[in-house]
């Protein structure tokens, strides 16, 4: 069931950035910001934690999930640490996926040539 | 043929352009994207079998999809995916993956510090400078009216 909620929730997420992408001028790189901004403001009204409880991956593996960490870690840091929280909180979280991308991004990028 | 000018020029570019296969492209989008999410369960269930909790197993998910989207970038075989699926490539993290890989595995006239080192942020900055503004926002404004 879960892998089912996966499936139609991420399908679903992205079938809807591929419609606001068809619909509108917008690239690519513009739906990830949008994705991350909605991520980040779903988070802050409380509605994207319980659509991570019913459809886990479905909702984590959308970009969408990266303005949800950054959001979480910084509201974690301001309940445990004050106002400085804004500023550690940021990467508490989020720290992870970014520094996947960035490790693995340049030593593959080093690594591998494009082609075609 | 007349002279087309300006907003008569424009009306005429939009009227011949080819309009987009919504519908073909929304279900290869859910496809595609279905799937890597699908996979991401996966990944998933993996690590909270091994005694992980729910926010320690999705944080090492994450981390490994991001790690088989610059890989498949580098075989090449991402773009492919990519030219299927569009969004339901780009949209998951492994598209974002692919969206740092991918511009810095050109070789650059700058060199390797300043063209492979910049170019890795050639879409994940706009990315995360969003995710950090909007993040701190939405955090600040529900810790200023729920406290938390």
């Amino acid at each position: 069931m879960s892998y089912l909620l996966a499936f139609l929730v991420g399908g679903g997420l992205t079938a809807l950035g591929q419609l606001l992408i068809d619909g509108t001028k917008l690239t690519n790189a513009h739906m990830m910001v949008v994705f991350v901004v909605s991520g980040a403001v779903l988070t802050g009204l409380g509605l994207y934690e319980p659509l991570l409880e019913v459809a886990g991956a479905g909702a984590a593996i959308p970009v969408s999930n990266f303005g949800y960490v950054v959001t979480q870690g910084v509201l974690q840091k301001l309940q445990a640490e004050g106002l400085f929280g804004l500023f550690s909180g940021i990467f508490s979280v989020a720290g992870g996926v970014i520094g996947a991308a960035i490790l693995f991004g340049y030593g593959i990028a080093l690594l591998f040539k494009p082609r075609g | 043929m007349g002279d087309l000018q300006g907003a008569q020029f424009q009306a005429t570019v939009e009227a011949v352009r080819p309009k987009p296969d919504y519908i073909g492209n929304a279900l290869r989008a859910f496809l595609v994207g279905g799937l890597i999410a699908l996979l991401g369960q996966g990944v998933t269930e993996y690590f909270l079998a091994a005694g992980y909790t729910t926010p320690q197993a999705g944080a090492r998910a994450a981390v490994v999809m991001v790690f088989l989207g610059a890989i498949l970038t580098g075989l090449g075989w991402y773009d492919r995916i990519a030219q299927f699926g569009g969004a339901g490539a780009a949209i998951p993290v492994t598209g974002f993956a692919n969206a740092v890989v991918a511009p810095a595995m050109e070789t650059h006239p700058e060199g390797t510090v300043m063209g492979t080192g910049s170019q890795l942020f050639t879409v994940a900055g706009p990315v995360i400078t969003y995710a950090v503004v909007a993040g701190v926002l939405s955090a600040l404004a529900r810790w200023l009216v729920l406290g938390g």
